[in-house]
């Protein structure tokens, strides 16, 4: 978790410096994004660990989003159940979705764009149920009743809502670096780097795989359950749509895949980046859009690892080898 | 913590806003005085970017208009400036739209097209309180939360339902009772959901049996199976909900398919009400009927918002008319109050009778938010021209029903 | 209902022919580039977009901007590709993937911002003209579109199996270093590649405009129908693309009539859900993965 080049100190400091100043300006208006901001942080470090540790991309995080929001949602609203343990089932859901897809998908050996698509199908089968069933609401979607409280876990106080965010950002993170520096994360980096190989070193690479989509899938349902409990009210279109899925692979590659710090740092930017690009283009609806794709399609060019690895070429305490924080 | 800004706290927020993000927002160290500013919180990018074009539009036109007979006149004169933001037809965005609106310093909003966008951000701006006057906000979760700072101007999915029940019951009486069956074809959203559960609820109190309910998402490629179970199931009416696109296609392939009809009613119809429809599919939308929110078109201003917007080169929705309608009310509440603090607009606005707009509805009552005196309207096509048939007071044409015979 | 069976099975027949027509151009690309093109639907789009004004401004039928809008839309994939797509990605399959969805993004905005959301059809004559067969009645223009996807599958079939450049393409598909070392412009082909796809698009877009709508948000309509077919079909394959594109718009048919209309289209992502398990190689592929 530690930097490892001045540069990489800096990008951290910087985002640090931004998200701790946000407690001294009262400016509602960047806290109110930057919340939105973190919860796709999640959602991002969720991917992170299957997209950036272990190479597979999916391209349906939303379907370990949604259902991990879904779940909590149907046990508060329908069956009356206490929102922290709606809150905690819809983690396992979450983690039980990612487990469920990753083993299907990995018992028949589906990698690259195979995976990819099965994932965004899965998504989407989720999505239509989702809106067809009575359970989940239909179409109309499920809202929480608002009463604001520490026992239903809502927070009326914009500040608290933030704060408890950081926290859980931090927490992942900080079992990203676990993770990362385990023996889990040492045999899940060698399925990416070349799966032939670690299965001849004997590890169980189906077992690891699958581990990690659990893994991941835990922190994405975590991130349905938050956007659930700060804005109360989800729909299937919402949280199985496809534009979840799409930032939560957008921030880590811009931020640096596979780095504990370059999901956040990447989300912090492209939300920055939007938000700058809606009030320079004030009156064109859409156009910031183009501006926020350009810049995508440009960082894509010119960082090929990301904000991270950019960084790291900045100012190096240590050998090149390991330049990743 | 709440945030009920005072103007120097605001310019310090701004101000600091502004050095972090190396952005200067110019218009909110103008004076205050001369401008009053009205927030549009509507989704102008993603799937309901149509409608919230229109609406937005609306509120232009309302405000142009409010702007040159004179401003608010009860605070010299003050001129409205519209503060438009994007909900980009997702509700975490919606809400954050809102601290964007608070932050700009408006005295109140209007929004936000789609309900699921409106529950967001009456959410969001209760903790400002600041008022939404809702231009379109069917589903009645909006008013059930007991949020002050709520108002729903125009009528919700209950009592749209509940009116065109009543009317489409004395149509067919008046006609000899020849609708015996009805099909029911809806998308599944939560407008139309709702209301296909209400219609196959009541219409067989009228003797109306329902015989066919075919659900289908949005957007819908084909409608071909539809209008193949339409027509077989022998319906005499059809009860359609759904939007501008997935109508269409549903119009074109019902005539396709030959089915025989004799009358298509809808509620709160995506396209029945719409002028495009009405010229790019003119055969198969004649005597289409509607119930829905609508102007009453003998009022001057109404007949001043159609030229304005048959100027601009705009198709005149309902999203328009609502709209329009919506800065009516929030301007009225201006003129009575001459305050632009939030509270005391949102305790005007709980209080308005105000009958000036352009809409057909009594006199204003919010009763817990919903506008009691609301109500919807009964449109049909006829040749070029969306007629208002229904009721009486305010038509501009007979109604047709049931389609009479090609012969 | 069991009187329903055949005239939604035709119905899903002339639908599915539309998703053959879209598949082709993604089927090809994805073959020889191995490259999932997300910008797809928004090339769908953009072409609906030219036909549309090409028919409301100069007045002529869909059908005859086929010659015009061909070349047009070959120029347009060749250029993205070879200056746009291939530059910008540097070569990694995750990047040309964000590369197409950050160039979807910027069509289908610049569409929002310049054309505005409304939705727009062309007012054709023979809109409500049908084809009776077996007792169905089939939109004309569905059947045209039919007939079409047959003639243009194995035409491009051919094109690619006794062209110069259809060699050359199915060279570089199979065996990038061996084509380069041969004397082949691997970046000519693969633009061109792109852009036979690009026109594959333009023409399914002639053949849908007479019986659908366009708004800036229409390719998404399209889009993972599309994948799915090239699933279904086997990822590169063209014949594949036809008869999955039948097969599908017959299960989506079939599943809307019996399951209901909102859940017909979970027939086609469980299709392809099975499909990517069982035989990831599709109907007709090769290989997978």
């Amino acid at each position: 978790m530690k930097p490892q080049s001045m540069g990489q100190a800096v990008l951290i400091g910087l985002a640090l410096i931004y998200l701790a100043s946000l407690y001294f300006m009262s400016s509602p208006v960047w806290m109110g994004f930057t919340i939105n901001a973190l919860i796709v942080a999640v959602v991002a470090l969720a991917w992170n660990i299957t997209g950036g540790f272990g190479g597979m991309a999916s391209f349906g995080h939303a379907a370990m989003y949604g259902t991990g929001a879904y779940a909590s949602a149907i046990l508060q609203v329908q069956y009356g159940i206490n929102p922290w343990i709606a809150f905690g089932a819809g983690i396992v859901a979450g983690a039980a979705m990612g487990a469920f897809i990753g083993a299907l998908a990995f018992r028949y050996g589906l990698k690259g764009s195979y995976f990819a698509l099965v994932t965004l199908a899965f998504a989407e089968v989720l999505r239509i149920c989702a809106s067809s069933f009575a359970i989940t609401g239909g179409g109309s979607g499920l809202q929480l009743r608002l009463e604001p409280g520490l026992s239903t876990l809502q927070f009326n106080d914009r500040s608290v809502v933030y704060t408890i965010l950081l926290v859980i950002v931090a927490l992942v993170m900080a079992l990203t670096a676990w993770l990362k520096y385990s023996r889990f994360g040492a045999y899940l980096i060698a399925v990416r780097e070349n799966e032939d190989a670690a299965r001849a070193l004997g590890i169980d690479t189906y077992r690891i795989k699958v581990k990690a989509m659990a893994i991941s899938g835990a922190f994405a349902g975590l991130a349905g359950v938050l956007y659930l409990q700060v804005w109360l009210f989800i729909d299937s279109a919402v949280v199985y749509g496809s534009a979840i899925s799409i930032e939560a692979l957008i921030g880590p590659i811009i931020g640096g895949a596979g780095t504990v710090w370059g999901p956040l740092i990447g989300t912090l930017g492209l939300h920055l980046l939007g938000e700058g690009a809606k009030h320079l283009l004030h009156n064109a609806p859409g156009l910031n859009f183009v501006l926020y794709a350009v810049v995508l399609i440009c960082a894509l060019r010119f960082l090929p690892q990301g904000l991270m690895g950019l960084a790291a070429r900045i100012g190096t305490f240590r050998k090149k080898e390991d330049d990743n924080a | 913590m709440t945030y009920t800004l005072n103007r120097r706290g605001l310019l310090k927020a701004s101000g600091a806003a502004a050095l972090v993000s190396g952005l200067a927002m110019p218009s909110i160290l103008r004076a205050q005085g001369q401008t009053v500013k009205i927030g549009v919180l509507e989704p102008l990018t993603g799937n309901l970017a149509y409608n919230g074009t229109q609406c937005a539009a609306g509120a232009k036109f309302a405000a142009d208009a409010i702007n040159a007979a004179g401003g608010i006149k009860s605070m010299g004169g003050a001129q409205i400036e519209l503060v438009v933001v994007d909900a980009q037809s997702r509700p975490e965005i919606a809400a954050s739209a809102v601290d964007t609106l608070a932050e700009a310093g408006v005295v109140a909003f209007t929004g936000a097209s789609a309900s699921a966008l409106g529950l967001a951000s009456s959410q969001a701006a209760a903790k400002y309180d600041l008022a939404q006057v809702f231009s379109i906000g069917t589903a009645e979760t909006i008013v059930e939360r007991g949020l002050p700072n709520v108002f729903r101007f125009t009528p919700g999915v209950n009592k749209c339902t509940s009116v065109a029940l009543e009317n489409l019951k004395q149509l067919n009486a008046a006609a000899g009772n020849p609708v015996k069956t009805a099909a029911i074809v809806h998308e599944d959203g939560p407008f139309g959901s709702n209301m296909a559960k209400i219609m196959a609820e009541q219409l067989p109190q009228q003797g109306i049996e329902v015989v066919e309910t075919i659900s289908h998402p949005t957007p819908h490629r084909d409608f071909n199976n539809i209008a193949l179970r339409v027509k077989a199931s022998g319906a005499n009416m059809l009860i359609p909900s759904n939007y501008l696109n997935e109508y269409t296609l549903m119009a074109r392939a019902l005539r396709q398919q030959r089915a025989e009809l004799m009358a298509i009613y809808s509620i709160l119809g995506g396209a029945a009400s719409n002028i495009k429809f009405v010229r790019e599919n003119n055969d198969v939308a004649q005597y289409v009927m509607d119930c829905n929110h609508w102007y009453d078109p003998s009022k001057p201003e109404s007949q001043a918002l159609a030229a304005s917007v048959a100027q601009a080169g705009l198709d005149l929705t309902y999203d328009v008319m609502v709209s329009y309608a919506t800065i009516q009310v929030i301007a009225d509440a201006l003129e009575r109050g001459a305050s632009t603090d939030r509270k005391a607009i949102i305790q005007t606005l709980a209080a308005s009778t105000f009958d000036g707009s352009i809409m057909p509805y009594g006199p204003t009552k919010f009763v817990n938010g919903d506008n009691v005196n609301s109500q919807p309207v009964n449109t049909q096509i006829r040749g070029e021209e969306i007629e208002l048939v229904f009721p009486e007071q305010y038509a501009t044409a007979e109604p047709v029903f049931p389609i009479p015979r090609e012969g | 209902m069991t009187s329903l069976i055949l005239p939604a099975v035709l119905s899903g027949l002339t639908m599915g022919a539309i998703y053959a027509l879209v598949a082709l151009g993604l089927t090809l690309i994805y073959g020889v580039l191995h490259i999932i093109n997300f910008a797809h639907g928004s090339l769908l789009m953009l072409a609906l977009y030219a036909a549309y004004f090409l028919s409301f401004h100069g007045g002529l039928d869909p059908y005859l901007a086929i010659p015009i809008l061909l070349p047009v839309f070959f120029c347009l994939g060749y250029v993205l590709q070879r200056w746009v797509i291939a530059p910008m990605s540097s070569g990694s399959e995750q990047n040309v993937l964000l590369v197409t969805l950050a160039l979807s993004m910027i069509i289908d905005n610049l569409a929002l911002y310049f054309w505005t959301s409304n939705t727009r059809s062309v007012d054709i004559p023979y809109a409500y003209n049908t084809v009776e067969f077996l007792g169905a009645y089939l939109p004309l223009g569905r059947v045209i579109a039919f007939l079409a996807a047959l003639a243009a599958a194995p035409l491009l079939w051919l094109f690619m199996t006794r062209t110069r450049t259809g060699s050359a393409i199915r060279a570089v598909a199979i065996e990038k270093r061996g084509a380069e070392i041969v004397g082949i412009d691997v970046n000519h082909t693969y633009a061109v590649c792109f852009g036979i796809g690009a026109a594959c698009v333009a023409l399914a877009a002639c053949l849908l405009l007479p019986t659908f709508y366009v708004t800036p948000q229409v390719g998404y309509t399209f889009v993972l129908v599309a994948f799915t077919t090239v699933v279904l079909g086997g990822m590169g394959s063209l014949p594949g693309a036809l008869i999955a594109g039948l097969l599908l718009g017959v299960i989506e048919s079939l599943c809307g009539l019996f399951l209901g209309e909102s859940l017909g289209q979970i027939g086609i992502f469980t299709a392809f859900i099975l499909i990517l398990l069982f035989k990831p190689s599709g109907l007709l592929g090769r290989r997978a993965a």
